[in-house]
This record gives structure tokens, C-alpha cells and sequence, in this order.
């Protein structure tokens, strides 16, 4: 099935899998049907799509070095578009972006802005450009532009900072999920997950990784969208909820003006019942309720983040030619359109079926008693996902009375709107793949930096073939192992690192990328100050607000590369301008760049 | 100006009207949030603010990429620099 025409088969070879996937769960909702038990169609559900991501990783070993980081370069511009978007899509999308739309609104919409705005920088400043360098990684890229090892070293050590901040938050997600699916305890299950990542990447790299990405992609999708139709349609919202939730929209702010959102505070001793992490509907579902600079300094870090992390990055780097890298820019944001425009919808429809006392579902103005007797309520309370408290005392749960974690939008909407379990099956595994997928991506940004820039390029230049890519597997099995074991600890929420990522790699890569393409002045010395200078800036002002330091400008934890960019442009351009401009060849090199014609400037074996 | 100048020239032109449109679309509006949340312009129903934040301005980025990457083979075609399809 891999060999020959592969590349040209794959439109039959991945539409076959659908197919087989949407038999999968019809034969599961028969199973069903039959009385299989819910915590059986989980386990289904969750091992055999990773046993399928393990298939295809074991399919696509290799043994070449292009093959293994650059996936041979022959990615077609679709393909590599639902890649990326897998890639890109984390635990953190899929499982908690609907919960944010639906507890914070308006303010947390900067982040849907954001991570789409990004791409267009992403097309435009970077990819077509490192696409035709040919490099193998991101500080590839650096070091060749700007010249020298500690560039190199600089650029390694950003993407390290930022890649494995991100990389905990997903293995922590791969272990809840594999944890309520499989029922096995979380510290277990981080290393379940962990194995399924490795297995994907392990053997084929870049390759494995592309090819069961795509495969992650399918299942992702279809596991967000069927719900949110399934829903929008069961509760009479509309056919194509995207178009049609306006009266619904309207619905929840009547509601909330009938509940009284906003009048009763609760105490903090009250608050203090709620177990952690649950959080109850404080804020209006459509109103704009934050500053223009909140919204748009949030969106910023964002938008500069996405252009900024290698693991996005990179996927350009293994497509046919530098007009392929610029379309498939474009397939990959409208793959992660049709995601992200569904949340907020999953979001209106989640929150309406729980409020409107019209709906069979509602549960606000109902008696405490009545909805503690409900199973959903007691499955999800007793994932600590869910929680009613009578703080008034008059027997009716208030709306303040209500507290839901974030996760439950996705993982418990299908239930309490009365859809089968299959479908809750099916978004487990929906929510695996989305993590699965990030996860596997990071891993290998890390890992390929630190063997081909840190081993090969500066330690080991004259590494035969097999050493070098048996390096690059034992490291990518090392981060892995990291990676779990601090996931493991849980210090910082799901998404709260996720960000903190985009911050890092703000601070000390996008100038550095952005200005090695735009600006041919821009040289070395300038770099490494912008990297390191940036970088250490951003830090600084995190470990201040989080010590206690009011910050300046509005400027919080989750904004911090604002200060890490500024402080790293400022430093780049000042220490270039009092240096040497770069000699000719580099000059030369930044020409050749910017055509996409020619040779590309670093060859497919280096 | 040799031909390498001229296509630079054109591509930096075509990122500028990009990025404009890209800043109108991320940043400027937003600016406006109380005021697009007021407007009377309701896209399927759903207030402005509401609208741009799910569906408009993400989807705008969209058509915004493919069309800036048909924009930018026409500079590379003009100027010789395309690539051939077996490079």
C-alpha cells in the first residue's frame, strides 16, 4: 500500500479510511444497540484509532534522512494542509476551546482571532521564504542565514523553551483522555499516551508523523462536527448551526436577564464547596466585555506565536516547491476554520440546552433535588466535571448555583442533549487525536533540533546516516520521557501553558525569522541579541507577575511576549546597525531567497 | 533595476496591501468592539461583534491567504520566476 504510487493514491488510500472510520462507528452504534456497555465502546473507540496512527507510523519507517526530516518533500499542498491543521489543533482546541467560549466569551474570542490572523503572517513573511532555504528545521534556518553556532545554539534553545512547554500540556491531555476513556489511573495513563505518540514518530520521523497527522485530522474533524450538527438539528436550532444559532444567540441573553446573571455574588465561602477547576456562567455569552487593548493584545501574542513556533513551521518544509508551501498555508487555515468555527456554536448550543427551562434538558429553575437525581449530572459529578450546591437555600438551582468544568462543553454536551453514547466514544477519540497529533509534532520539532542542529551541525559533523537518525530516535524517546514526567506533575492548567508556549516563541523567534527573510542588514551579532536578549526579557516579566509584580500596560502572564518581542526587535536592530554588515555570500544567499526558483540554498541530503 | 530588484519590489507591495487588510481584520476592528456589538449590521442575525469574532474575521484570513498566494504566482510568472514543476 506504501510503495510505488503512493503519493498519487492518496486521495483513494485516505477517502478507504473514511470510509472505514464512518463504518467503525456505525458498527460501534449497532454494538450499542445490542447493549454493549458504554465503557466498552470507549476503550474500542480509543484503541483502535491509535492502533490505526501505530499502522500507518509503522508503515512509514525509513531509514533516509530526508525522509526522516523533511518527509521526502513531497507532501501534496491539501494533504499537507490537514496535516498541519492537526498538527496545530492540540488537546487544548478541541477539548477546552468551546468551554472558554462558553465561561469567558467575548474576552476569550482574541484567541479564535489570533490563532487564525497568524497564518497570514505565517504565508506571507515566512513560509514560501524557509520553504526555499530547503532547511530541516527551524534553527537550521538561522544558523545557515545569520552563520555561526551560537545562532544556531540561540535559535535551540528558544525552541526548546517554547516547544516543550507546549509539549507537557499535550501529554497531560493525552493521559486525561486516556484515562477516562480506558479507565486507568492518570499518572498511568500520561505513559499510555506517551507510547502511542512515540510509536507514531518513532520510526519514520517526519514522514510517520505527516502521514498519521492526516490520519488524526479525519478523525478530529468528524468527531467535533457530527455532534455539533447532531445537536443544533435535535434541538430544532437550525440545520447549518453556523448560519442559523442567531435566535439561539439572542435566547441565552433573555435568559440571562431572567436568571439574574451577574446579581447574586456568591461568598467565598460558598465558593470554596466547588471543587477546583470548575468555574460557574459569570459573564454575558454575547457581550463585548473586555477593553479593545485586552482583546487586541491577547490576539497579537497570538497571531506573532503562530508565525513563531517551529512545530507549524517545519510542516511547510515538506512540501514539493515554495508555491506549494504558500497554498498549503492556505488549506491549513481553512481545515482549522471549520473546527474553530464550530466551538463557538457547540458553545451556544451547550449553554442553551442547560439554560432554557423551554428545553427538556434545562436544569436551571428546576428543584437541587430533581437535577441530583439526573444520570448525567451524576456521571459528570462524579468526573468532577460537574456541580450544583443549593447556596440560597430555597430548594431551586439558581444560576449561580451551577458550576461546570471546561472540558464538559465537548465531552458532555452529547450526553446531555440525549445523543447515544457512541457519539461520546467518539469525540474521546476525537479529542486523543487532536493531542496525539500536537504532541507528535513538538516532539519531533525538539528532537530534530537538538540531533541534526546540536548533534550533527556543532558536535558530530562527519555522523554517518544510521548514527545520525539513531540519535535523533533515542532523543525523541528522552523528550518524550521528560515531557511525561513533568506532565505528570500538572503545574499549570491545559491552556495556560498552551499560551505561555505562543509567548515564549513570540519573544525570541519572530523577529529573528521575520527579519532574516525581510531585512538583508540583519546579521548575526544582531540574532543571538534578539534570540537570548528576547527571550530573557519575556521570561523575566513572567516570573515578575507571577511574583506579585503589578506589570505595566495591561501587559499579564498570558501577554507576556509583547515585552519579550519588543525588547528582542529593539536589541536586533541596535546590535546589527553596531556591527558588521553580513559579507556578500550571505547578501547573495537572502537574494536567492526571496525567487522562488533555482536550486533551493541547503540540498536535500545535508 | 535588474529584474530580481522589480520582483522584490512587487512581492514587498503585495505583502503591504496584505498586511493591511490583515491588520483591518485582526486588530482594527476590535478596536470598535462596543460599537460593532451596537451597529445595526447583523451578519445572519448575530450581533457584529459576535459574528466577526466566530466566523468573519477567521474566514476573511482564509480567502485573504488564497488570494495573496495566486497574487504572488502572477508576480513570480511576470518575472521568469516560477518554479518548474520538476524542481
Amino acid at each position: 500500500m506504501f510503495k510505488g504510487n503512493f503519493i498519487n493514491n492518496l486521495p483513494k488510500i485516505y477517502g478507504t479510511y473514511t470510509g472505514g472510520f464512518i463504518v467503525f462507528i456505525i458498527l460501534m452504534a449497532i454494538a450499542e444497540q445490542a447493549g454493549m456497555s458504554a465503557k466498552v465502546i470507549g476503550i474500542c473507540f480509543v484503541a483502535f484509532t491509535v492502533l490505526i496512527y501505530a499502522l500507518i507510523g509503522y508503515l512509514s519507517r525509513t531509514i533516509q534522512v530526508d525522509a526522516y526530516y523533511l518527509a521526502g518533500r513531497q507532501v501534496p499542498t491539501v494533504f499537507n494542509g490537514m496535516a498541519t491543521a492537526a498538527d496545530w489543533m492540540s488537546g487544548a482546541s478541541f477539548v477546552a476551546m468551546a468551554g472558554g467560549i462558553y465561561f469567558k466569551g467575548y474576552g476569550y474570542m482574541a484567541l479564535l482571532v489570533g490563532w487564525t490572523g497568524g497564518y497570514v503572517l505565517v504565508a506571507s513573511l515566512l513560509a514560501p521564504y524557509l520553504r526555499k532555504f530547503g532547511c530541516y528545521t527551524v534553527p537550521d534556518f538561522i544558523g545557515t542565514r545569520y552563520g555561526g553556532n551560537l545562532a544556531r545554539l540561540s535559535a535551540v534553545i528558544v525552541l526548546t523553551v517554547a516547544s516543550f512547554t507546549y509539549v507537557t500540556a499535550q501529554i497531560n491531555a493525552t493521559g486525561t483522555i486516556a484515562s477516562v476513556a480506558l479507565d486507568i489511573p492518570f499518572n498511568i495513563a500520561v505513559y499510555v499516551g506517551l507510547a502511542s505518540i512515540l510509536m507514531c514518530s518513532m520510526l519514520g520521523g517526519m514522514r510517520a508523523v505527516t502521514w498519521t497527522q492526516v490520519a488524526q485530522y479525519i478523525v478530529l474533524i468528524i468527531a467535533y462536527l457530527i455532534p455539533v450538527f447532531w445537536i443544533s438539528n435535535k434541538m430544532g436550532a437550525g440545520v447549518f448551526p453556523h448560519l442559523m444559532l442567531a435566535d439561539e444567540v439572542a435566547r441565552i441573553a433573555e435568559l440571562e436577564a431572567q436568571f439574574g446573571l451577574g446579581d447574586v455574588k456568591n461568598s467565598a465561602a460558598d465558593l470554596k464547596q466547588v471543587p477546583k477547576g470548575l468555574s460557574g456562567i459569570t459573564k454575558a455569552h454575547a457581550e463585548v466585555n473586555t477593553t479593545p487593548w485586552k482583546f487586541i493584545s491577547l490576539a497579537v501574542c497570538m497571531m506573532a506565536g503562530t508565525a513563531s513556533l517551529p512545530h507549524v513551521m517545519m510542516r511547510y518544509f515538506t512540501t514539493p516547491s515554495v508555491k506549494a508551501a504558500r497554498r498549503s498555508v492556505g488549506w491549513s487555515l481553512f481545515f482549522i476554520f471549520l473546527l474553530y468555527s464550530s466551538a463557538p456554536m457547540l458553545a451556544t448550543l451547550s449553554k442553551l440546552s442547560l439554560m432554557d427551562p423551554n428545553l427538556a434538558t434545562g436544569i436551571i429553575g428546576k428543584s437541587i433535588s430533581e437535577v441530583q437525581a439526573i444520570d448525567w449530572y451524576q456521571n459528570w459529578n462524579q468526573a468532577n466535571l460537574m456541580f450544583v450546591s443549593d447556596f440560597n437555600g430555597n430548594g431551586t438551582l439558581e444560576l449561580n448555583e451551577f458550576f461546570m468544568g471546561g472540558k464538559a462543553v465537548v465531552l458532555a454536551t452529547p450526553e446531555i442533549a440525549g445523543l447515544p453514547y457512541v457519539i461520546s466514544g467518539l469525540v474521546a477519540a476525537g479529542g486523543m487525536a487532536a493531542a496525539m497529533s500536537t504532541a507528535d509534532g513538538l516532539v519531533l520539532a525538539i528532537s530534530n533540533a537538538l540531533s541534526h542542529d546540536i548533534y550533527y551541525k556543532m558536535i558530530n559533523p562527519k555522523a554517518e546516516t544510521a548514527k545520525r537518525l539513531l540519535i535523533a530516535r533515542i532523543l525523541l524517546v528522552l523528550i518524550g520521557f521528560a515531557g511525561a514526567t513533568i506532565a505528570a506533575l500538572e503545574i499549570q492548567g491545559i491552556l495556560g501553558s498552551v499560551i505561555w508556549a505562543f509567548d515564549f516563541a513570540m519573544s525570541g523567534l519572530f523577529f529573528p525569522l521575520v527579519l532574516g527573510v525581510w531585512w538583508k542588514r540583519a546579521n548575526a551579532q544582531g540574532a543571538v541579541a534578539g534570540m537570548l536578549g528576547g527571550l530573557a526579557a519575556g521570561t523575566a516579566y513572567l516570573v515578575a507577575v507571577r511574583s506579585g509584580y503589578p506589570g505595566f500596560l495591561d501587559i499579564t502572564q498570558l501577554t507576556f511576549g509583547i515585552v519579550g518581542s519588543v525588547v528582542s526587535l529593539v536589541l536586533m536592530i541596535v546590535v546589527s546597525l553596531a556591527t558588521k554588515a553580513p559579507d556578500a555570500a550571505t547578501q547573495k544567499m537572502v537574494d536567492d531567497v526571496r525567487v522562488p526558483s533555482g536550486k533551493a540554498i541547503l540540498g536535500r541530503q545535508h | 533595476m535588474s529584474k530580481q530588484a522589480q520582483h522584490w519590489e512587487k512581492t514587498r507591495g503585495l505583502l503591504f496591501v496584505t498586511l493591511a487588510i490583515w491588520f483591518v481584520f485582526s486588530i482594527g476592528i476590535f478596536l470598535f468592539g462596543a460599537e460593532m456589538e451596537a451597529s445595526s449590521i447583523r451578519p445572519f442575525g448575530y450581533p457584529l461583534s459576535y459574528y466577526m469574532t466566530c466566523q468573519g474575521s477567521l474566514g476573511i484570513f482564509v480567502i485573504l491567504i488564497f488570494w495573496f498566494a495566486g497574487r504572488q504566482e502572477k508576480i513570480d510568472e511576470e518575472f521568469g520566476f516560477s518554479e518548474r514543476e520538476d524542481d
